[in-house]
């Protein structure tokens, strides 16, 4: 069976009777076939029984929670089931070494902005990010390489603008709490975005919590941030542009709250079933001579991670093909 | 572990396993680095600890192996079944190795591969193979050693190899 993310958007509870997990909402109770869950998406209110939890973490079953904006909460992550102390201990190695660490974190940026540059060529905007790109070369602080990937997303949300239709304009990316429409919808997708690259983390090796362009435990998987730099804009910002330039989300679906702009119900249903879509299409893998899915993508990103901190392989940031 | 055991004896026979199959999948295996259902090869190490001793107990299954372990006299038989014999030379040679070791820990034993989709089984006997054993236990320790990972090679194994993702992207 293929397993599939599951989404629990409304409000109810979360059971476990024998060997079946049930969630019981106003609609009435549902059987879920445990082995068919790869992960758990949770936005709604939702009540969990402890041997759910039980059930879950014995199937190594992430669930990812997020608040009233969608925005990512936190993560119950069975106990960790895949170690490697050999890899845990290189990983931390290019930490600690300022050149490796340096390396890596820029390549996280030239990926973050190669794929920005992509996004514009699809929607016909002209641009080169070569000069601030090469920037890079010379810098030797991560303060700096941040600028500079402040730099670009500042450019690169400004031509996104021109594209956006009126009333959905990104103009200053705001966040937490999101002021207008298209940082609400970005700020969604990339919580969505972010807790699914903590969910192919968790089957890897890898430790989430040491990374590179971010500080470790400026958040708890800071390692899943800076995968995000290489997936935001192939993931989530292609979904935000397409939602709204085929004018599928609208204004209505969203409404003002006491600190800022957020979607609605209907508004994060359409998002979501969007999103869930998108990470289950597939693309022909020019190296695998195979299609992956683009959620499998975040997966191959951890494993090119993976061989670069052992040494077989330097890493190359995804530059999307497709 | 048995505190007195020796260094080569605590590699494991999936590594054995490995080394007949591919040099890049045993080096990132005992590095930790396992892919999911990454399960087919028993320990026999860590489960002799874990169940004491054989006594009369049958059909054993762990994962998706099933094992027997028949007590005949002081002969214990040690049953491996298999799905076919494309992978022969490392079947046999972590048979050859779980002889070896159980010998070093007095016991006298054999294994018997069975195929039983050809319905054929084979029987395997240490006899005269140590040498081969420890030239085998020898290797895995100096690719375990490598720093980096053997350079992949590309060949039919790889397919159905789950290391196929990692070496190849
Ligand atoms: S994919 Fe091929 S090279 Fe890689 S570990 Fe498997 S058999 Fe070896």
């Amino acid at each position: 069976m293929r397993k599939r993310s599951l989404t629990l958007l409304s409000d109810g509870t979360l059971s476990r009777r024998e060997n079946t997990l049930y969630f019981e909402n106003a609609q009435g109770r549902r059987p879920l076939a445990i082995e068919g869950i790869y992960d758990i998406y949770v936005y709604g209110h939702v009540n969990i029984t402890s041997q759910a939890l039980h059930f879950l973490a014995q199937k190594g079953i992430a669930i990812h929670f997020f608040n009233h904006y969608g925005h990512y909460d936190g993560s119950f992550y069975p106990k960790e089931s895949l170690h490697s102390g050999d890899l845990l201990i290189k990983q931390a190695k290019h930490y600690l070494d300022k050149e490796k660490r340096l390396k890596l974190a820029k390549l996280f940026v030239v990926g973050a902005g190669r794929n920005m540059e992509q996004n514009l060529k699809r929607w016909k905007v002209k641009v080169s990010f070569d000069g601030l790109l090469k920037e890079l070369e010379e810098v030797e602080k991560i303060t700096d390489i941040m600028n500079v990937e402040a730099r670009i997303r500042q450019k690169y949300y400004a031509l996104w603008d021109s594209v956006l239709p009126k009333g959905f304009k990104i103009i200053k990316r705001t966040r937490r709490p999101p002021q207008n429409e298209m940082n609400a919808l970005i700020s969604f997708l990339n919580s969505r975005l972010y807790a699914t690259i903590v969910s192919e983390l968790y089957n890897t090796q890898l430790s989430p919590t040491i990374s590179y362009l971010h500080e470790p435990g400026e958040r708890r998987f800071s390692l899943a941030l800076d995968l995000s730099e290489i997936f935001k804009p192939i993931i989530a910002d292609r979904v935000a542009n397409r939602l709204v330039r085929q004018g599928v989300i609208k204004k209505e679906h969203f409404r003002d709250d006491l600190n800022g702009v957020l979607l609605n119900d209907d508004g994060k249903r359409i998002v979501l079933r969007a999103i869930n879509e998108e990470m289950r299409k597939s693309v022909r893998h020019p190296k695998l001579k195979k299609n992956v899915t683009k959620q499998r993508l975040i997966r191959l990103e951890a494993y090119k991670l993976i061989k670069h901190l052992v040494g077989g392989q330097e890493y190359e940031p995804l530059v999307a093909w497709f | 572990m048995d505190p007195y055991l020796p260094d080569e004896l605590l590699i494991r026979g999936t590594e054995i396993n490995y080394l007949f199959i591919c040099k890049t999948k045993l080096w990132y295996f005992s590095h930790g680095v396992t892919m999911e259902q990454e399960s087919e090869w028993v320990d026999l190490g860590k489960f002799l600890h874990e169940k004491s001793y054989f006594g009369e107990e049958k059909n054993i299954k762990i994962g998706p192996i099933a094992i027997d372990f028949i007590k005949k006299g002081d002969i214990i038989e040690i049953h491996e079944i298999k799905k076919g014999r494309s992978m022969e030379k490392a079947h046999e040679m972590q048979a050859l190795y779980y002889l070896y070791y159980l010998k070093r820990l007095g016991i006298k034993a054999k294994a018997i591969l069975n195929y039983p989709k050809l319905r054929e089984t084979k029987e395997i006997i240490l006899n005269g193979h140590e040498e081969d054993v420890e030239r085998a236990i020898k290797e895995v320790e100096e690719i375990k050693s490598l720093s980096i990972p053997p350079t992949p090679v590309k060949s039919k194994k790889c397919k159905k190899c789950a290391y196929y993702e990692l070496c190849w992207v």
